[in-house]
């Protein structure tokens, strides 16, 4: 099938080619030609500043130049002490298991959330006008700046916030929660409001294909509503969960922002860190430091493709 | 359901449906009967199959919104039949199937199956099972898992459950696919895999949404013959939607006509065909003249019409308009002189021992008894 499809298409290219004034075997130079702009785009700004951190973390620095070099000292204060120090964490290891565990939490919720929100969109709201409607609804935070986002939590939250206020007024508590602001509550809360879209579009997207009769067909075959989501909806919603996964736990792994404004800066992430050595002018550190932070995320989506993966053989 | 055996019995599969060189040719590894080759308990069988399920429509209504799709229908399809609900798109035929099917939710009305109002279960519980018009095989399944979905809903133990989709997939001579997902399978291959599925519910009930429009013409027919064959094979009862009538009349045991949410007529298709009671069923089963004679509408069957050359005790007088070849008929377009549109349909052999050719001027002949009034309804 898949075949028949290639070929046809790779036929009907051919014939097309003349028709572009394009002689035979000049086609793959012509193709390199028309793919050039997206490859200077990406080399630009991809790979060329990918190198660049490559290349600057093994540089040496001081407090008052930057050599370039061919050292791994950058590497090595990173772990120091990381091994020696065991069982207790260093520094580093520390503020990966922190970031870690914020990128897990967050992703586990926004899935709920944008799962049930595309599931609602896709298959209770039956036409597209209401469709597109409740779409924007849900596009209306990206509409302000999000440091204005985070900053709106504050008066809500905060010591003397609304919800505090409300809960002592109805004598729920009687003195304001501490742990509404400026801590791990409240960084997950800014970050979950923050990314759940990314997580409602892939999936709604990958909703909207399933074929309204194969729920029916479900159905059909005696499948429960609990058993259709998991036989049939999850299973075919699954590139789009797996592309919201991504996109939250990349953005997630990296934020400094939203962790230094909601955590009362309190809060370490690697983000933060690279951002704070920066700031002190350690570049060949923060290289190093992003670097390493690369290899964690594509570690992290790689292990989330395996466990997707796994779903797919029970 | 009670132990493997007796529940097999219930379908009580047939050797026949497996003969070769049909569709579902007979499998070399094919070794299982669904009795277990037992006849007694096979014919035991069909005789409380034939009485139990019939389906049953008490003035079943569906309203959406203010529009009434279905318009307070009653219907009775004895156990065994093979039903055809037939009209043209939009007549509510498909929205009768999935009331009945428990997709559609009954505005009004009771649905029985085996004397059982079945009104507020689900699907499942119905004893029916949908054969849809696109198949609804679940892509990311392949073809053995497909088939053994529904067992797998009712929590079988994996290798149980796929051994018993192998039978159902050597029964439609498609155990060689059994790894394939639906994307490399074949519009045929695919309706078989469907079917397959549809079949290992054990459903007293089949409904089937306009099964063949999706496949080539020659498929089609021979798909035809085999669902004909099949449900004689299992004597349950087949509902199928569909807006050919040729369809309906090769298939069905009741043709039921429907316009506008309600039954024009049902019986069986000769019926139908001889005896059509509004001139629109005569215009929709085709093959038909509809005349104004003394005031009343009459229905005349084209083949019952005899062309000569300039008759003084013609019928009608008519002006040929056009002729079409059909292989073993000839259709020939006729306008007559009060301006009404007519068509004759001569054996070929006849028309060409005196061929007529576009503007000839010919008298119509008929026998008086071939007129058939109708009601005035359109």
């Amino acid at each position: 099938m898949t075949d028949t499809i290639d070929t046809g298409a790779r036929r009907s290219i051919r014939r097309a080619i003349p028709r572009l004034g394009l002689r035979r075997g000049q086609g793959a130079g012509e193709g390199l030609l028309l793919a050039l702009p997206m490859w200077l785009v990406f080399a630009l700004f991809f790979l060329l500043p990918l190198a660049v951190t490559l290349v600057v973390s093994f540089w040496e620095f001081t407090q008052y130049s930057i050599e370039p070099a061919f050292i791994l000292r950058n590497y090595a204060d990173l772990f120091d002490g990381c091994i020696d120090g065991l069982p207790y964490l260093c520094t580093t290891l520390k503020t990966y298991l922190s970031t870690l565990k914020f990128c897990f939490l967050v992703w586990a919720v926004t899935l709920v959330i944008g799962f049930s929100v595309a599931y609602f969109l896709a298959f209770h709201v039956r036409s597209l006008p209401m469709q597109v409607t409740c779409f924007l609804i849900c596009t209306i935070p990206f509409w302000t700046s999000i440091v204005i986002r985070m900053i709106a939590w504050i008066p809500l939250l905060g010591r003397n916030g609304l919800v505090n206020q409300a809960l002592m007024g109805m004598g729920v508590t009687d003195q304001p929660l501490e742990w509404l602001l400026y801590s791990d509550f409240s960084v997950i809360l800014a970050l979950v409001h923050l990314y759940t879209l990314f997580m409602v579009v892939p999936i709604f997207n990958s909703m909207m294909r399933i074929d309204p009769a194969l729920i029916e067909a479900a159905r059909d075959s005696g499948a429960s509503g609990r058993q259709t989501l998991t036989n049939v909806v999850i299973p075919l919603a699954r590139p789009g969960i797996l592309i919201g996964s991504i996109f939250v736990v990349t953005i997630v792994m990296g934020d400094f922002l939203t962790i230094g404004i909601m955590g009362g800066q309190q809060i370490a992430s690697v983000g933060k860190t690279i951002q704070t050595e920066i700031q002190y002018l350690q570049f060949p550190l923060a290289a190093a430091n992003a670097v390493l932070l690369l290899i964690a995320v594509m570690l992290a989506i790689s292990a989330l493709l395996r466990m997707v993966d796994i779903r797919k053989e029970l | 359901m009670g132990d493997a055996r007796s529940e097999t019995a219930i379908l009580r599969h047939p050797v026949s449906w497996a003969a070769g060189g049909r569709l579902f040719p007979r499998h070399p590894r094919r070794s299982v009967r669904w009795s277990g080759g037992n006849r007694e308990l096979d014919r035991a069988n069909r005789g409380i199959m034939a009485k139990e399920n019939d389906v049953e429509l008490v003035s079943v209504s569906k309203l959406y919104g203010t529009t009434r799709a279905v318009d307070s229908i009653d219907l009775r399809i004895r156990g065994g039949q093979y039903c055809c609900l037939l009209g043209p798109s939009g007549c509510g035929k498909s929205s009768t199937l999935r009331m009945i099917a428990g997709h559609e939710a009954v505005s009004d009305g009771d649905i029985l199956i085996a004397h059982r109002r079945v009104n507020d279960d689900p699907p499942a519980r119905r004893g029916t099972a949908m054969m849809f018009q696109s198949y609804a095989l679940f892509p990311h399944l392949d073809t053995l898992d497909n088939v053994a979905f529904s067992l797998k809903m009712q929590g079988v133990p994996k290798a149980e459950r796929r051994r018993r989709a192998m039978e159902m997939l050597d029964l439609v001579s498609m155990a060689d696919y059994a790894a394939r997902v639906p994307a490399q399978l074949s519009g045929g291959q695919q309706q078989r895999v469907a079917l397959a599925r549809a079949l290992m519910t054990r459903p007293s009930v089949l409904l089937l949404d306009e099964p063949l429009s999706a496949l080539d013409p020659f498929l089609r027919g021979r798909m035809r013959a085999e669902l004909r064959r099949i449900q004689r094979e299992l004597g349950i009862v087949f509902i199928h939607v569909t807006h050919s009538q040729e369809e309906a009349m090769a298939l069905a045991d009741l043709a039921v006509v429907m316009k506008d949410g309600r039954i024009v007529q049902a019986g069986p298709p000769r019926e139908i065909f001889n005896r059509p009671a509004t001139a629109f069923v005569a215009q929709f089963m085709g093959g038909h003249n509809v005349m104004t004679q003394g005031g009343r509408t009459v229905t005349l069957r084209s083949d019952a019409i005899r062309l000569s050359r300039g008759d003084a005790d013609a019928h009608r007088r008519a002006t040929v308009r056009d002729v079409e070849y059909q292989g073993p008929q000839v259709h020939v377009a006729l306008a007559t002189e009060t301006g009404e549109d007519m068509a004759a349909i001569l054996p070929e052999r006849t028309y060409f021992a005196d061929p007529f050719a576009p503007g000839d001027a010919v008298a119509l002949h008929w026998a008086p008894e071939d007129l058939h009034h109708v009601a005035a309804e359109v």
